[in-house]
Protein backbone atom coordinates (compact mmCIF):
# COMPACT_ATOMS: atom_id res chain seq x y z
CA UNK A 1 0.00 0.00 0.00
CA UNK A 2 0.96 3.49 -0.77
CA UNK A 3 1.26 5.60 2.06
CA UNK A 4 0.21 9.91 0.72
CA UNK A 5 0.28 11.98 3.67
CA UNK A 6 -1.66 15.46 3.85
CA UNK A 7 0.49 17.53 6.09
CA UNK A 8 0.39 21.33 6.73
CA UNK A 9 -2.17 23.86 7.65
CA UNK A 10 -4.85 24.73 4.66
CA UNK A 11 -3.87 27.30 3.12
CA UNK A 12 -5.99 30.11 3.89
CA UNK A 13 -8.30 31.29 0.67
CA UNK A 14 -9.87 35.34 1.36
CA UNK A 15 -12.88 34.95 2.56
CA UNK A 16 -15.27 37.69 2.18
CA UNK A 17 -18.28 37.81 4.78
CA UNK A 18 -20.34 39.99 2.70
CA UNK A 19 -21.21 38.04 -0.19
CA UNK A 20 -22.59 34.83 1.91
CA UNK A 21 -25.48 32.75 0.22
CA UNK A 22 -26.73 30.96 3.10
CA UNK A 23 -26.69 27.15 2.41
CA UNK A 24 -29.69 26.78 4.67
CA UNK A 25 -27.95 24.20 6.85
CA UNK A 26 -27.14 24.97 10.57
CA UNK A 27 -23.69 25.26 11.80
CA UNK A 28 -21.14 22.27 12.06
CA UNK A 29 -20.23 21.32 16.04
CA UNK A 30 -17.32 19.41 16.05
CA UNK A 31 -18.11 15.88 17.95
CA UNK A 32 -20.27 12.91 17.49
CA UNK A 33 -23.21 12.93 15.14
CA UNK A 34 -26.42 10.96 15.54
CA UNK A 35 -26.30 8.55 12.80
CA UNK A 36 -23.01 7.07 12.78
CA UNK A 37 -23.16 3.96 14.40
CA UNK A 38 -25.93 2.40 12.62
CA UNK A 39 -24.78 4.08 9.41
CA UNK A 40 -21.41 2.43 9.65
CA UNK A 41 -23.28 -1.34 10.27
CA UNK A 42 -25.61 -0.97 7.38
CA UNK A 43 -22.72 0.41 5.63
CA UNK A 44 -20.66 -3.14 5.85
CA UNK A 45 -23.74 -4.77 4.72
CA UNK A 46 -23.04 -3.59 1.05
CA UNK A 47 -21.60 -6.66 -1.26
CA UNK A 48 -18.22 -4.54 -2.28
CA UNK A 49 -17.88 -4.08 0.90
CA UNK A 50 -14.38 -6.42 2.10
CA UNK A 51 -14.66 -5.75 5.56
CA UNK A 52 -14.57 -3.63 8.74
CA UNK A 53 -11.90 -1.10 9.48
CA UNK A 54 -10.61 0.01 13.26
CA UNK A 55 -8.99 3.30 13.56
CA UNK A 56 -9.01 5.64 15.92
CA UNK A 57 -11.50 3.48 18.17
CA UNK A 58 -14.17 3.57 15.47
CA UNK A 59 -15.16 1.00 12.94
CA UNK A 60 -15.94 2.01 9.02
CA UNK A 61 -16.56 -0.11 5.72
CA UNK A 62 -13.78 -1.33 3.74
CA UNK A 63 -13.35 -1.16 0.26
CA UNK A 64 -10.47 -1.92 -2.01
CA UNK A 65 -9.67 -1.61 -5.39
CA UNK A 66 -10.52 -4.47 -7.40
CA UNK A 67 -13.71 -4.84 -9.22
CA UNK A 68 -15.88 -8.49 -8.56
CA UNK A 69 -18.10 -9.85 -11.26
CA UNK A 70 -20.80 -7.79 -9.82
CA UNK A 71 -19.20 -4.45 -10.58
CA UNK A 72 -17.97 -5.18 -13.84
CA UNK A 73 -22.11 -6.75 -14.39
CA UNK A 74 -23.67 -3.30 -12.89
CA UNK A 75 -21.37 -0.90 -15.11
CA UNK A 76 -22.67 -2.53 -18.51
CA UNK A 77 -26.39 -2.54 -17.30
CA UNK A 78 -26.06 1.42 -16.10
CA UNK A 79 -24.68 2.04 -19.24
CA UNK A 80 -27.55 0.54 -21.32
CA UNK A 81 -31.00 1.87 -19.04
CA UNK A 82 -33.30 2.93 -16.45
CA UNK A 83 -30.93 0.07 -14.16
CA UNK A 84 -28.59 3.50 -13.79
CA UNK A 85 -31.20 4.90 -11.76
CA UNK A 86 -31.39 2.69 -8.76
CA UNK A 87 -27.73 1.94 -8.63
CA UNK A 88 -26.43 3.50 -5.48
CA UNK A 89 -23.89 3.17 -2.87
CA UNK A 90 -24.95 4.33 0.85
CA UNK A 91 -23.43 7.56 1.67
CA UNK A 92 -21.10 7.61 4.53
CA UNK A 93 -17.20 7.43 5.05
CA UNK A 94 -15.40 4.02 4.00
CA UNK A 95 -11.65 3.37 4.15
CA UNK A 96 -9.65 2.40 1.11
CA UNK A 97 -7.32 0.59 2.42
CA UNK A 98 -5.83 1.42 5.61
CA UNK A 99 -5.94 4.94 6.04
CA UNK A 100 -5.26 6.79 9.02
CA UNK A 101 -5.09 10.55 10.11
CA UNK A 102 -3.10 11.64 7.29
CA UNK A 103 -4.46 9.82 4.70
CA UNK A 104 -6.55 12.15 2.41
CA UNK A 105 -9.85 12.27 1.86
CA UNK A 106 -11.74 12.39 -1.06
CA UNK A 107 -15.43 13.37 -1.47
CA UNK A 108 -17.72 11.39 -4.24
CA UNK A 109 -21.10 11.26 -5.32
CA UNK A 110 -23.41 7.78 -4.58
CA UNK A 111 -23.68 6.49 -7.94
CA UNK A 112 -22.66 3.24 -7.67
CA UNK A 113 -20.02 3.09 -11.07
CA UNK A 114 -18.76 6.86 -10.02
CA UNK A 115 -17.34 5.01 -6.41
CA UNK A 116 -16.54 2.17 -8.13
CA UNK A 117 -14.01 3.88 -10.64
CA UNK A 118 -12.72 5.89 -7.96
CA UNK A 119 -11.59 3.13 -5.50
CA UNK A 120 -10.45 1.34 -9.02
CA UNK A 121 -8.30 3.81 -9.56
CA UNK A 122 -6.57 4.86 -6.43
CA UNK A 123 -5.34 1.30 -6.88
CA UNK A 124 -2.81 1.18 -4.21
CA UNK A 125 -3.19 4.43 -2.38
CA UNK A 126 -4.86 4.43 1.28
CA UNK A 127 -7.81 6.99 1.29
CA UNK A 128 -10.95 7.94 3.48
CA UNK A 129 -13.90 8.12 0.77
CA UNK A 130 -16.76 10.56 1.86
CA UNK A 131 -19.68 9.33 -0.07
CA UNK A 132 -22.71 12.31 -0.17
CA UNK A 133 -26.09 11.37 -0.49
CA UNK A 134 -26.88 12.35 -4.73
CA UNK A 135 -29.63 10.03 -4.80
CA UNK A 136 -27.72 7.71 -6.71
CA UNK A 137 -26.56 10.83 -9.84
CA UNK A 138 -22.88 11.15 -10.94
CA UNK A 139 -21.46 14.21 -9.57
CA UNK A 140 -21.81 16.62 -12.81
CA UNK A 141 -25.51 15.86 -13.06
CA UNK A 142 -25.87 16.26 -9.04
CA UNK A 143 -23.88 19.30 -8.67
CA UNK A 144 -25.80 21.03 -11.28
CA UNK A 145 -28.69 19.71 -9.20
CA UNK A 146 -27.09 20.95 -6.54
CA UNK A 147 -27.76 17.27 -4.54
CA UNK A 148 -23.83 17.54 -4.87
CA UNK A 149 -24.22 20.60 -2.79
CA UNK A 150 -22.81 22.72 -0.39
CA UNK A 151 -25.60 21.91 1.92
CA UNK A 152 -24.81 18.07 1.79
CA UNK A 153 -21.06 18.64 1.76
CA UNK A 154 -21.20 20.13 5.14
CA UNK A 155 -24.16 17.69 6.76
CA UNK A 156 -21.74 14.55 5.34
CA UNK A 157 -18.56 16.07 7.04
CA UNK A 158 -20.57 16.92 10.41
CA UNK A 159 -22.70 12.94 10.63
CA UNK A 160 -19.56 11.43 9.75
CA UNK A 161 -17.59 13.11 12.51
CA UNK A 162 -14.88 13.26 10.02
CA UNK A 163 -13.58 16.05 11.75
CA UNK A 164 -11.50 14.71 14.93
CA UNK A 165 -10.59 12.06 12.71
CA UNK A 166 -8.27 13.19 10.35
CA UNK A 167 -5.03 15.24 11.61
CA UNK A 168 -5.46 17.67 8.58
CA UNK A 169 -8.14 19.66 7.25
CA UNK A 170 -8.00 19.59 3.78
CA UNK A 171 -11.00 17.85 1.35
CA UNK A 172 -10.75 17.00 -1.87
CA UNK A 173 -13.78 17.08 -4.40
CA UNK A 174 -14.28 16.28 -7.82
CA UNK A 175 -13.70 19.47 -10.29
CA UNK A 176 -16.43 18.49 -11.86
CA UNK A 177 -18.99 18.63 -8.17
CA UNK A 178 -18.17 22.54 -8.65
CA UNK A 179 -21.34 24.03 -9.82
CA UNK A 180 -23.10 22.74 -6.93
CA UNK A 181 -20.53 23.21 -3.79
CA UNK A 182 -19.62 27.39 -2.41
CA UNK A 183 -16.03 26.02 -1.16
CA UNK A 184 -15.53 29.18 0.95
CA UNK A 185 -18.67 28.28 2.67
CA UNK A 186 -17.96 24.72 3.24
CA UNK A 187 -14.68 26.02 4.79
CA UNK A 188 -16.37 28.55 6.57
CA UNK A 189 -18.69 26.24 8.09
CA UNK A 190 -16.52 23.30 8.96
CA UNK A 191 -13.04 24.82 9.03
CA UNK A 192 -12.07 21.61 5.85
CA UNK A 193 -10.56 23.77 3.31
CA UNK A 194 -11.85 22.41 -0.28
CA UNK A 195 -9.68 21.16 -3.07
CA UNK A 196 -10.60 20.88 -5.99
CA UNK A 197 -9.60 17.63 -7.83
CA UNK A 198 -8.85 16.90 -11.47
CA UNK A 199 -11.99 16.81 -13.51
CA UNK A 200 -11.10 12.42 -14.25
CA UNK A 201 -10.82 9.83 -11.56
CA UNK A 202 -7.96 8.49 -13.16
CA UNK A 203 -5.56 11.31 -12.60
CA UNK A 204 -5.84 11.30 -8.47
CA UNK A 205 -2.85 9.54 -7.92
CA UNK A 206 -0.92 11.56 -10.11
CA UNK A 207 -2.49 14.53 -8.60
CA UNK A 208 -1.70 13.46 -5.26
CA UNK A 209 1.65 12.57 -5.95
CA UNK A 210 2.29 15.96 -6.89
CA UNK A 211 1.32 17.88 -3.40
CA UNK A 212 -2.39 18.34 -4.66
CA UNK A 213 -1.49 20.32 -7.47
CA UNK A 214 -3.58 19.84 -10.84
CA UNK A 215 -2.12 20.66 -14.12
CA UNK A 216 -3.66 22.14 -16.60
CA UNK A 217 -4.51 18.95 -18.44
CA UNK A 218 -6.17 17.60 -15.33
CA UNK A 219 -8.81 20.35 -15.18
CA UNK A 220 -10.20 20.27 -19.35
CA UNK A 221 -12.80 18.32 -20.06
CA UNK A 222 -12.70 16.97 -22.98
CA UNK A 223 -15.29 14.69 -25.05
CA UNK A 224 -13.13 11.43 -27.24
CA UNK A 225 -14.73 9.32 -29.55
CA UNK A 226 -14.63 6.21 -26.80
CA UNK A 227 -16.50 8.87 -24.23
CA UNK A 228 -18.99 9.72 -27.15
CA UNK A 229 -19.37 5.77 -28.39
CA UNK A 230 -20.23 4.37 -24.88
CA UNK A 231 -23.08 6.92 -24.30
CA UNK A 232 -25.00 6.01 -27.32
CA UNK A 233 -26.88 3.14 -26.12
CA UNK A 234 -28.60 5.74 -23.46
CA UNK A 235 -29.85 7.97 -26.34
CA UNK A 236 -31.10 4.85 -28.98
CA UNK A 237 -32.78 2.85 -25.69
CA UNK A 238 -35.11 6.20 -25.13
CA UNK A 239 -35.63 6.25 -29.28
CA UNK A 240 -37.04 2.68 -29.69
CA UNK A 241 -40.21 3.10 -27.77
CA UNK A 242 -41.34 5.50 -30.34
CA UNK A 243 -39.53 3.93 -33.15
CA UNK A 244 -42.40 0.95 -32.44
CA UNK A 245 -45.24 3.21 -32.70
CA UNK A 246 -44.19 4.66 -35.44
CA UNK A 247 -43.49 1.07 -37.14
CA UNK A 248 -47.46 -0.13 -36.16
CA UNK A 249 -48.37 2.79 -37.08
CA UNK A 250 -46.62 3.10 -41.26
CA UNK A 251 -47.73 -0.91 -41.39
CA UNK A 252 -51.21 0.19 -40.48
CA UNK A 253 -51.38 2.59 -42.96
CA UNK A 254 -49.02 1.10 -45.50
CA UNK A 255 -51.77 -1.84 -45.17
CA UNK A 256 -54.56 -0.14 -45.17
CA UNK A 257 -56.49 -0.81 -49.37
CA UNK A 258 -59.85 -0.32 -50.33
CA UNK A 259 -59.98 -4.03 -49.78
CA UNK A 260 -58.84 -3.94 -46.23
CA UNK A 261 -55.61 -4.04 -44.30
CA UNK A 262 -53.30 -6.26 -46.77
CA UNK A 263 -50.30 -8.30 -45.23
CA UNK A 264 -48.77 -8.16 -49.19
CA UNK A 265 -49.39 -4.22 -49.09
CA UNK A 266 -47.93 -3.87 -45.71
CA UNK A 267 -44.70 -5.11 -46.37
CA UNK A 268 -43.73 -3.78 -49.82
CA UNK A 269 -45.03 -0.16 -48.65
CA UNK A 270 -44.63 -0.31 -45.86
CA UNK A 271 -41.58 -2.42 -44.96
CA UNK A 272 -39.22 0.60 -47.10
CA UNK A 273 -40.45 3.49 -44.27
CA UNK A 274 -39.46 1.51 -41.04
CA UNK A 275 -36.59 0.50 -42.23
CA UNK A 276 -35.67 4.44 -43.10
CA UNK A 277 -37.47 5.02 -39.78
CA UNK A 278 -35.06 2.62 -38.22
CA UNK A 279 -32.26 4.38 -40.34
CA UNK A 280 -32.71 7.84 -39.11
CA UNK A 281 -32.94 6.62 -35.38
CA UNK A 282 -29.45 5.64 -35.84
CA UNK A 283 -28.02 8.32 -38.03
CA UNK A 284 -29.70 10.81 -34.85
CA UNK A 285 -28.97 8.97 -31.81
CA UNK A 286 -25.45 6.87 -33.11
CA UNK A 287 -23.73 8.43 -35.87
CA UNK A 288 -24.36 11.96 -35.00
CA UNK A 289 -22.49 11.48 -31.50
CA UNK A 290 -19.93 8.91 -32.72
CA UNK A 291 -18.65 11.70 -35.28
CA UNK A 292 -19.49 14.57 -33.92
CA UNK A 293 -16.29 16.85 -34.51
CA UNK A 294 -16.01 15.65 -37.71
CA UNK A 295 -20.08 16.97 -39.09
CA UNK A 296 -20.13 20.66 -40.30
CA UNK A 297 -21.93 23.22 -38.26
CA UNK A 298 -21.68 23.93 -34.33
CA UNK A 299 -25.65 23.11 -33.97
CA UNK A 300 -26.41 19.76 -32.87
CA UNK A 301 -29.98 20.21 -35.21
CA UNK A 302 -28.21 21.10 -37.98
CA UNK A 303 -25.79 18.24 -37.69
CA UNK A 304 -28.06 15.46 -36.97
CA UNK A 305 -30.36 16.59 -39.79
CA UNK A 306 -27.26 16.78 -42.23
CA UNK A 307 -26.77 13.19 -40.89
CA UNK A 308 -30.37 12.33 -40.99
CA UNK A 309 -30.46 13.34 -44.85
CA UNK A 310 -27.47 11.80 -45.87
CA UNK A 311 -28.61 8.43 -45.05
CA UNK A 312 -31.99 8.74 -46.11
CA UNK A 313 -31.09 10.20 -49.29
CA UNK A 314 -28.49 7.50 -50.52
CA UNK A 315 -30.72 4.85 -49.12
CA UNK A 316 -33.68 6.05 -50.89
CA UNK A 317 -31.81 6.55 -54.17
CA UNK A 318 -30.39 3.25 -54.07
CA UNK A 319 -33.11 1.02 -53.57
CA UNK A 320 -35.82 3.40 -54.93
CA UNK A 321 -37.82 3.23 -51.81
CA UNK A 322 -39.93 5.58 -53.25
CA UNK A 323 -41.33 3.64 -56.07
CA UNK A 324 -41.21 6.15 -58.37
CA UNK A 325 -43.91 8.34 -56.34
CA UNK A 326 -43.21 11.91 -55.84
CA UNK A 327 -45.55 13.05 -52.61
CA UNK A 328 -43.59 9.86 -50.95
CA UNK A 329 -40.55 11.04 -51.82
CA UNK A 330 -40.89 14.46 -50.58
CA UNK A 331 -42.46 12.85 -47.23
CA UNK A 332 -39.57 10.72 -46.93
CA UNK A 333 -36.90 13.59 -47.43
CA UNK A 334 -38.82 15.77 -45.09
CA UNK A 335 -39.84 13.48 -42.34
CA UNK A 336 -36.80 11.44 -41.70
CA UNK A 337 -34.00 13.80 -41.82
CA UNK A 338 -35.84 16.07 -38.90
CA UNK A 339 -36.31 13.12 -37.24
CA UNK A 340 -32.61 12.43 -36.98
CA UNK A 341 -31.95 16.19 -36.05
CA UNK A 342 -34.33 15.81 -33.05
CA UNK A 343 -32.78 13.04 -31.90
CA UNK A 344 -29.02 14.49 -32.41
CA UNK A 345 -30.61 17.75 -30.47
CA UNK A 346 -31.13 15.15 -27.26
CA UNK A 347 -27.36 13.93 -27.08
CA UNK A 348 -26.99 17.46 -25.92
CA UNK A 349 -27.83 16.46 -22.50
CA UNK A 350 -24.71 14.08 -22.52
CA UNK A 351 -21.99 16.32 -23.55
CA UNK A 352 -19.73 18.20 -22.01
CA UNK A 353 -19.09 21.33 -23.81
CA UNK A 354 -23.03 22.38 -24.16
CA UNK A 355 -24.65 25.41 -22.17
CA UNK A 356 -28.16 25.72 -21.40
CA UNK A 357 -28.30 29.66 -24.05
CA UNK A 358 -27.08 27.53 -26.90
CA UNK A 359 -29.70 24.44 -26.56
CA UNK A 360 -32.88 26.84 -26.04
CA UNK A 361 -31.70 29.30 -29.07
CA UNK A 362 -31.40 25.55 -31.19
CA UNK A 363 -34.92 24.22 -29.95
CA UNK A 364 -36.58 27.88 -30.55
CA UNK A 365 -36.04 27.48 -34.09
CA UNK A 366 -35.62 24.14 -34.63
CA UNK A 367 -38.99 23.09 -32.83
CA UNK A 368 -41.16 24.72 -35.14
CA UNK A 369 -39.38 23.49 -37.95
CA UNK A 370 -39.51 19.59 -36.62
CA UNK A 371 -43.64 20.17 -35.90
CA UNK A 372 -43.73 21.85 -39.85
CA UNK A 373 -42.32 18.59 -41.38
CA UNK A 374 -44.05 16.25 -39.23
CA UNK A 375 -47.61 18.08 -40.60
CA UNK A 376 -46.01 18.71 -44.06
CA UNK A 377 -44.77 14.73 -44.63
CA UNK A 378 -48.40 13.34 -42.77
CA UNK A 379 -50.06 15.64 -46.06
CA UNK A 380 -47.72 14.27 -48.66
CA UNK A 381 -48.09 10.87 -47.24
CA UNK A 382 -52.08 11.31 -47.65
CA UNK A 383 -51.62 12.63 -50.77
CA UNK A 384 -49.54 9.69 -51.70
CA UNK A 385 -52.35 7.48 -50.74
CA UNK A 386 -54.99 9.45 -52.61
CA UNK A 387 -53.06 8.66 -55.81
CA UNK A 388 -52.71 4.91 -54.87
CA UNK A 389 -56.22 4.40 -53.96
CA UNK A 390 -57.26 6.57 -57.58
CA UNK A 391 -59.77 8.97 -56.15
CA UNK A 392 -57.82 11.59 -57.89
CA UNK B 1 -15.23 21.13 -30.06
CA UNK B 2 -17.15 24.32 -29.86
CA UNK B 3 -21.19 25.18 -29.20
CA UNK B 4 -22.91 28.00 -30.52
CA UNK B 5 -21.05 31.34 -30.93
CA UNK B 6 -22.25 34.63 -28.61
CA UNK B 7 -24.88 32.90 -26.64
CA UNK B 8 -23.18 32.76 -23.08
CA UNK B 9 -24.62 34.46 -19.99
CA UNK B 10 -21.15 34.84 -18.66
CA UNK B 11 -20.17 37.88 -17.65
CA UNK B 12 -17.04 38.64 -15.40
CA UNK B 13 -16.12 42.40 -14.01
CA UNK B 14 -12.27 42.48 -13.57
CA UNK B 15 -12.18 45.06 -10.99
CA UNK B 16 -13.39 42.46 -8.73
CA UNK B 17 -11.12 39.89 -8.88
CA UNK B 18 -8.79 39.65 -6.20
CA UNK B 19 -6.57 36.65 -8.17
CA UNK B 20 -7.78 33.94 -5.34
CA UNK B 21 -7.54 31.56 -8.62
CA UNK B 22 -10.92 29.69 -7.77
CA UNK B 23 -12.41 30.26 -11.58
CA UNK B 24 -9.07 28.60 -12.82
CA UNK B 25 -9.26 26.10 -10.80
CA UNK B 26 -13.15 24.92 -11.42
CA UNK B 27 -13.56 25.87 -14.66
CA UNK B 28 -13.26 22.41 -17.15
CA UNK B 29 -12.57 24.04 -20.26
CA UNK B 30 -10.28 26.50 -19.12
CA UNK B 31 -12.19 30.10 -20.46
CA UNK B 32 -10.69 31.65 -17.21
CA UNK B 33 -6.68 31.98 -16.94
CA UNK B 34 -4.48 33.80 -14.54
CA UNK B 35 -2.94 37.00 -16.45
CA UNK B 36 -0.97 39.63 -13.68
CA UNK B 37 -2.65 38.54 -10.58
CA UNK B 38 -6.06 38.63 -12.31
CA UNK B 39 -8.41 36.00 -13.46
CA UNK B 40 -8.19 37.00 -17.50
CA UNK B 41 -11.80 35.45 -19.27
CA UNK B 42 -10.32 34.15 -22.61
CA UNK B 43 -13.15 32.50 -24.87
CA UNK B 44 -16.43 32.97 -23.71
CA UNK B 45 -17.51 30.99 -26.44
CA UNK B 46 -16.20 27.88 -24.87
CA UNK B 47 -18.45 28.58 -21.46
CA UNK B 48 -21.25 25.69 -21.08
CA UNK B 49 -22.75 27.82 -18.26
CA UNK B 50 -22.49 25.13 -15.62
CA UNK B 51 -22.04 28.11 -13.20
CA UNK B 52 -19.16 26.91 -11.01
CA UNK B 53 -17.25 29.77 -11.23
CA UNK B 54 -19.99 32.00 -10.18
CA UNK B 55 -20.64 29.55 -7.34
CA UNK B 56 -16.92 29.94 -6.45
CA UNK B 57 -16.42 33.58 -6.56
CA UNK B 58 -16.56 34.57 -3.32
CA UNK B 59 -16.39 38.36 -4.70
CA UNK B 60 -19.04 38.74 -7.43
CA UNK B 61 -16.47 38.99 -10.07
CA UNK B 62 -18.28 36.36 -12.05
CA UNK B 63 -22.23 35.94 -12.58
CA UNK B 64 -23.58 33.32 -15.26
CA UNK B 65 -27.08 32.06 -15.93
CA UNK B 66 -26.25 28.77 -14.56
CA UNK B 67 -28.46 25.39 -16.22
CA UNK B 68 -28.19 22.13 -17.84
CA UNK B 69 -27.48 22.15 -21.61
CA UNK B 70 -30.17 19.37 -22.37
CA UNK B 71 -32.68 19.31 -24.82
CA UNK B 72 -34.67 16.99 -23.05
CA UNK B 73 -34.54 18.95 -19.65
CA UNK B 74 -35.68 22.28 -21.47
CA UNK B 75 -38.37 20.09 -23.82
CA UNK B 76 -39.86 18.72 -20.38
CA UNK B 77 -39.35 22.44 -18.67
CA UNK B 78 -41.53 23.81 -20.99
CA UNK B 79 -44.24 21.30 -20.87
CA UNK B 80 -44.47 20.88 -17.61
CA UNK B 81 -42.54 24.23 -16.24
CA UNK B 82 -40.40 24.48 -13.90
CA UNK B 83 -37.00 24.49 -14.14
CA UNK B 84 -34.80 22.73 -16.45
CA UNK B 85 -32.83 19.99 -14.50
CA UNK B 86 -30.43 16.82 -15.04
CA UNK B 87 -33.54 14.61 -13.00
CA UNK B 88 -34.92 13.01 -15.82
CA UNK B 89 -37.66 12.05 -13.30
CA UNK B 90 -40.77 10.93 -15.56
CA UNK B 91 -41.77 7.38 -15.33
CA UNK B 92 -39.66 5.15 -16.61
CA UNK B 93 -37.40 7.81 -18.13
CA UNK B 94 -33.83 8.04 -17.76
CA UNK B 95 -31.00 9.74 -18.86
CA UNK B 96 -28.01 11.70 -16.91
Amino acid sequence: MKEIKITGPAQGIKISPATSPGCGCSPVVPGPAGDRASAAESLAGQDFVTGTYAFNSRTFPQVNAAWKRADHRGQVRSRLGAFRMSYAVMPGLYAKGTPDGNSPVLVSCNYKLSFDIIRRELADINAWILVLDTKGINVWCAAGKGTFGTAEVIHRIQSTGLIGLVDHKKIILPQLGAPGVNAAEVQRRTGMRVYFGPVRAGDIPAYLENNMQADAGMRRITFPIKDRFILTPMEIVPAARPLLIFTVAILLLAGLQPRGILFHDMLIRGMPLVFLGTASVLAGAFLTPVLLPFIPFRSFALKGWLMGMAVTAALVYTAQMHGGSIPLLLAMLIFFPAAASYLALQFTGATTYTGISGVKKELHYALPVYKGAAILSAMLMLGDKIMQWGIL
Amino acid sequence: MKYLKNVTTLKYNKDKCTGCRRCTEVCPHAVFIMDDKKARLTDADACMECGACAVNCAFGAITVSAGVGCAAAIIHSMIYGGEPTCDCSGPGQSCC
